[in-house]
């Protein structure tokens, strides 16, 4: 393995200035940078540990309400948090749908915001991928592509964001803190990520330097808590990343729709939010009629990147489902399989 | 405080034999606790380490390699290429005989596979050589490869599998298709799976001037040693491996690889003791897979539903420089009665590692697709698929007409459809949901493994104070060996398993033979037994032809050994203890040696198969596609069972193999580079647990006299076969999607 320099430094702002110096990278949980750094993809020259900061591993509710995750809080940690998932249960859920019990048990907020994509060739050093080296080329473009995107792809890079976690939290307009060399700022998660128009090498617009120190779901979210789920189609059981996924939440009177919220995994670059689809549910009377036209509405755009056009039908199932599933209400607890096709419930009756 | 009584592990108890016991495993407290020593966990004094590096590229030629740079790194001792290698006394790719295989040893430039070795760095650490290894950044003369089935130009091997016929004939199948009342034609594709057991492949060599001294998981110690003192020019009594427990082998471990012989290479030219331990990707190349198979089979039946021909074809893939041919349509040989069946495979050469044996080779590629297509016949013959089963049961075996020596199948049959609760299965699909909507739907499968046994021997000792000891250079792979022998062993001597001392896991034991086939109980039992006869035969003569003993001119035939002494058999107050034998005549220990080899007369007259019948339970999202086996039960017919728990637990290893073949394992491999895109256990898809919520596996009772004097068939590979097809027909019923294309995804039941 490549040497690299280790600093563990004790301020966010040491952190930032630590990480400012080129072929830097933040080292949380370490769960997918280290493995990339094994299989020589990428080989910084220096790890900032930032797990020993203090003050970024607590959830807290803000005086507007807002519920604000520090970036060093683990996956399980929030998902097991009782308080965070009786207000946000669709995350909750999302998060204990992703990995292992082990991985959610070390991986941070933060990592798994900023995870990179799971593409195969992007993994394997040997294959061309623009993501990798800019300007390579995509070997997965012809290759192996079964389960890459339809939405917001582009010649130079058709991956896909792998994030569970994500993708409720972009449907709930959840906000990314962080801090800089030119201090803090607020970035929308629906902006943090960056599609791969003609630069896929960029990940997100984070600059130099950057690090994520919380994220924050606004107080208005938790009107959906009744009526939210998360819903996610694998390969296997468990442990697997999602083909698709859906995020569907919903403000209900009385069987109408007050407002609808609906974002898509497995299918961007980007956790994707249905905005399209948002704006037909709202103001209707919630059936499957509706939620077909929405689900339609929301794959408009899609169009295959290689052998998964399957996925667009898939990803237009997954949304009508994960709306049913949002109607008849969120269920008191989170199923042992959670965000699975098999958890008990999930399934219409027939 | 909790009232509950102090659990305890339960007491070995047993009835007059060791054998038969469910007795837990021997090593599983050092294996718990971390004590049992693995290969990778030897550190002799001195240790260096070695990392491959390998080739990126899947045909053509490195054209350079930055040694200058590795070798520069702090801590690199050496960089071995094959502009350096020292000579070897063989040519890694000669090969004197069908169960040699060629190995990449740095022979040249030359690039045959992707993650073929192309060099080797040894460092006074792991990292030094894992750094070393990335600095040699190769420079290829890249060819385009070839990796698909239907690449280049086809032949038929001369032969398939371990010397089996490529081509079998019997019967006129074109005539009676032609003349079915209900005919099949389908074709059905199998993926390339690769090698991943727990432990992936790894060795500490140490040389000592000629003598070599090795720590290894091997499945065939003898065999490992032959081909070590073939390729360094030295008598296999100057190599010593030690094998005392695999982290699983199935197939990969059976003949020791390149990379394993690269460490010990590596050994000799540092002369210090290496280490080499393959990465997980590392797995995807050098130790053997599973090759790809695309199978047509063509079935005719009558009005009644009786086959009338059986056609399986396979075109399969070997490596461009070795020959292994996956022998996929031999499923076809044994398991339905039928007057025309024809076998045949053809093959194509890629660019890829050599295929090689991997759990139920064929038997797990053919299994999926003649189970698949028994189901579909019998759905165009109207009838439920196990009374189709049994209309075409074998009462002989179908090509070569012998009797079986046993065959319980029917009552497989019965006792899994009893207990699965198959009576009431609606013959159409897509009949049956459960409460939450899902479909749900009822697949069953025939299971069939050949009986083999290879030749062993073993050595076994009495001693004066009262214990035994046994001694075969056997392999525990986790299989359990080392307690089902150890059972065997203690009835073989009379003794208590606590009054014995079993050796094994050691090449400078006598020979067990290899432990593949499922033929290792078999095999190595048999020596055991046969040794254990002739100690006690020695111990009676000593006994019978002294005046002083009490057992003085029983004769050798009248006395029985049970518990540490011998009796008189037609009066057992005439007997006299081991021990006292043996003070008698003044020897502190008597020894004899035991062999063991199939016998060829009853393989002459008699056709040996284990067999089995699995029944699935798979529920399927209706709209979303995704599959879960949510039940399996497995019923076999095994000969004798030496020790249920480790047999319940290789029936189950196997039935999950089963799940993962149908729904689960591939490795992607893209068609431009020949490489391997998810060569990792992370995207290499296999069950978890999860995914199998509900696995049952049952024996049933089968006498064998035939097989063996014990009576024992195999278990290890039978529990693939028959469940891969079970899985594969329940999806159909569940849906009504016939999907042909394994392992069965999502995708294919969205847009099937
Ligand atoms: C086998 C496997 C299966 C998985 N399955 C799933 C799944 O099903 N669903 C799913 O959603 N995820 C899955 N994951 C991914 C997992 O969620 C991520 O690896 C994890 O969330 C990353 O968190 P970490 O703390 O380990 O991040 P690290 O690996 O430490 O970091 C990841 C990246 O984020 C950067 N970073 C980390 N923290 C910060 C910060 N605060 N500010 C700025 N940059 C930062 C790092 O520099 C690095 O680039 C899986 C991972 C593995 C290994
Ligand atoms: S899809 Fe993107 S990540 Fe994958 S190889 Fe192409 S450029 Fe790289």
């Amino acid at each position: 393995m490549k040497s690299f320099e280790y600093v563990r430094p004790t301020t966010v702002r040491e952190a930032v200035a630590a990480a400012s110096e080129p072929g830097s990278a933040y080292l949380a949980a370490g769960s997918n940078l280290l493995d990339l750094m094994k299989g020589g993809v990428v080989a910084p020259d220096r790890l900032v540990d930032i797990t020993h900061l203090t003050g970024l591993d607590r959830i807290e509710t803000l005086a507007n309400g807002s519920v604000r995750i520090g970036a060093l809080v683990r996956n399980a940690e929030l998902a097991h948090d009782a308080h965070f998932a009786s207000h946000f249960p669709a995350v909750a859920e999302a998060l204990l749908s992703g990995a292992t019990a082990q991985l959610r048990n070390a991986a941070t907020v933060g990592g798994n915001l900023l995870q990179r994509t799971r593409c195969g060739y992007f993994y394997d050093a040997a294959s061309a991928c623009n993501k990798r080296v800019a300007g390579a080329g995509c070997d997965a473009r012809g290759g192996d592509n079964r389960l890459h995107a339809v939405l917001g792809w582009s010649e130079n890079c058709i991956a896909t964001h792998p994030s569970d976690f994500c993708v409720p939290l972009v449907a709930f307009d959840t906000v990314v803190e962080v801090e800089g060399r030119a201090g803090k700022r607020d970035i929308p998660l629906d902006q943090l990520h960056c599609l791969p128009a003609d630069a896929p090498e960029r990940d997100t617009v984070l600059e130099r330097g950057d690090m994520i120190v919380a994220i924050r779901l606004p107080a208005a979210a938790d009107r959906f808590a009744p009526h939210s789920r998360y819903l996610k189609v694998r390969e296997r059981t468990s442990y697997a990343f999602a083909v698709v996924s859906a995020a569907a939440a919903l403000r209900l009177d009385a069987g109408r729709i007050l407002e609808a919220r609906v974002a898509l995994g497995g299918v961007a670059l980007k956790p994707w939010r249905a905005r399209e689809a948002e704006l037909l549910l709202a103001g209707n009377q919630a059936d499957a009629a509706l939620f077909h036209r929405a689900a339609t509405a929301a794959l408009v755009d899609a169009k295959p990147s290689g052998d998964n056009g399957f996925k667009i039908e898939l990803a237009r199932r997954i949304i009508v489902r994960a709306l049913s599933l949002a109607a008849s209400g969120t269920p008191a607890r989170v199923a042992a399989l959670p965000a699975s096709a098999f958890a008990s419930g999930v399934t219409h009756h027939v | 405080m909790s009232e509950s009584p102090p659990t305890s592990p339960m007491p070995h108890i047993r009835h007059g034999s060791n054998i038969g016991q469910p007795l837990t495993r021997r090593d599983g407290i050092l294996k718990v606790t971390g004590a049992a020593r693995y290969a990778a966990d030897n550190h002799p004094n001195g240790l260096a380490y070695a990392v491959l590096a390998l080739s990126s590229i899947a045909r053509g030629r490195v054209a350079f390699l930055d040694v200058q740079a590795a070798k520069s790194h702090p801590g690199v001792v050496e960089v071995i290429t094959p502009a350096n290698r020292p000579a070897l006394a063989e040519d890694p790719d000669a090969k004197t005989n069908p169960f040699m295989f060629k190995l990449d040893l740095l022979q040249s430039d030359r690039v045959r596979y992707a993650n073929q070795p192309i060099a080797v760095v040894v460092a006074e650490t792991l990292e030094a050589a894992t750094e070393g290894a990335a600095l040699l950044a190769p420079k290829y003369e890249v060819e385009d490869p070839i990796v698909a089935l239907d690449a280049g130009e086809s032949f038929v091997p001369p032969s398939v599998g371990v010397g089996n016929p490529s081509e079998i004939y019997k019967g006129d199948v074109a005539k009676k298709l032609a003349a079915a009342a209900n005919r099949l034609d389908v074709t059905y594709e199998t993926p390339p799976q690769y090698h991943n057991p727990m432990e992936p492949h790894a060795i500490v060599a140490a040389w000592d001037g000629d003598m070599l001294s090795i720590d290894t998981p091997s499945q065939a110690l003898a065999m490992a040693q032959g081909r070590l003192a073939g390729l360094f020019g030295i008598s296999p009594d100057n190599i010593h491996i030690r094998s005392p427990f695999l982290g699983g082998g199935f197939g990969s471990k059976g003949f020791i690889s390149g990379p394993q012989v690269l460490g010990v290479i590596a050994a000799r030219m540092v002369g210090r003791p290496v280490k080499l331990v393959l990465r997980r990707e590392q797995m995807f190349g050098p130790v053997g897979h599973r090759a790809p198979t695309r199978q047509t089979i063509r079935m005719g039946t009558d009005a009644q539903g009786k086959l009338t021909a059986i056609a399986h074809h396979t075109r399969t893939q070997s490596s461009t420089f070795d020959d292994f041919f996956e022998p996929a349509s031999d499923a076809s040989h044994t398991l339905y009665a039928s007057p025309a069946i024809s076998t045949s495979h053809d093959a194509v050469r890629v660019d890829t590692g050599t295929p090689l044996f991997m759990r139920a080779p064929g038997e797990a590629t053919g299994s999926i697709a003649l189970e698949s297509a028994i189901d579909e016949m019998a759905n165009a013959c109207g009838m439920d698929p196990l009374t189709f089963r049994l209309a075409n049961y074998a009462d002989v075996e179908p090509i070569s007409g012998k009797p079986f020596s046993s065959k319980a199948l029917r009552e497989c049959y019965t006792r899994g459809a009893e207990r699965f609760g198959w009576a009431g299965r609606p013959l159409r699909t897509g009949q049956m949901r459960d409460r939450d909507g899902l479909l749900v739907g009822w697949g069953m499968g025939t299971a069939t493994f050949p009986a083999l046994m290879f030749q062993a021997n073993a050595k076994a000792t009495l001693r004066r104070d009262g214990q035994g000891m046994m001694e075969i250079g056997a392999h525990d792979m986790g299989q359990g060996a080392w307690t089902a022998l150890a059972q065997i062993a203690a009835d073989a001597l009379a003794l208590d398993m606590e009054a014995i001392a079993f050796r094994s896991g050691t090449s400078d034991l006598p020979d067990a033979g290899i432990a593949g086939g499922s033929a290792h109980t078999a095999t190595a039992g048999m020596a055991i037994h046969n040794a254990g006869a002739a100690v006690i035969a020695a111990l009676a003569d000593l006994a019978t032809s002294d005046a002083k003993s009490p057992l003085f001119g029983a004769g050798n035939g009248g006395v029985i050994a049970r518990g540490g002494c011998l009796y008189a058999r037609n009066d057992e107050s005439r007997n006299e203890s081991f021990a006292d034998i043996l003070s008698r005549a003044g020897r502190d220990e008597i020894s004899a040696q035991g062999q063991s080899a199939a016998d060829p007369s009853a393989q002459e007259t008699y056709a040996m198969h284990s067999h089995g019948a699995v029944f699935a339970e798979v529920k399927v999202d209706p709209d979303l596609g995704q599959i879960r086996t949510t039940r399996v039960v497995g019923a076999f017919a095994a000969g004798r069972i030496i020790n249920p728990r480790m047999v319940e637990s290789q029936l189950l290893g196997g039935m999950i193999w089963g799940v993962s073949f149908a729904l689960h394992e591939q490795a992607h491999m893209d068609r431009r580079s020949g490489r391997i895109i998810n060569a990792n256990l992370g995207e290499y898809y296999i069950p978890v647990n999860a995914d199998v919520p509900s696995v049952e596996a049952i024996t049933v009772e089968e006498v064998d006299s035939h097989v063996n004097a014990l009576g024992i068939k195999g278990v290890g590979e039978i529990g693939i076969t028959g469940t891969a097809g079970a899985i594969a027909n329940a999806v159909w019923h569940a849906t009504g999607i016939r999907v042909r294309k394994f392992p069965i995804t999502l995708d294919q039941l969205i847009t099937g």
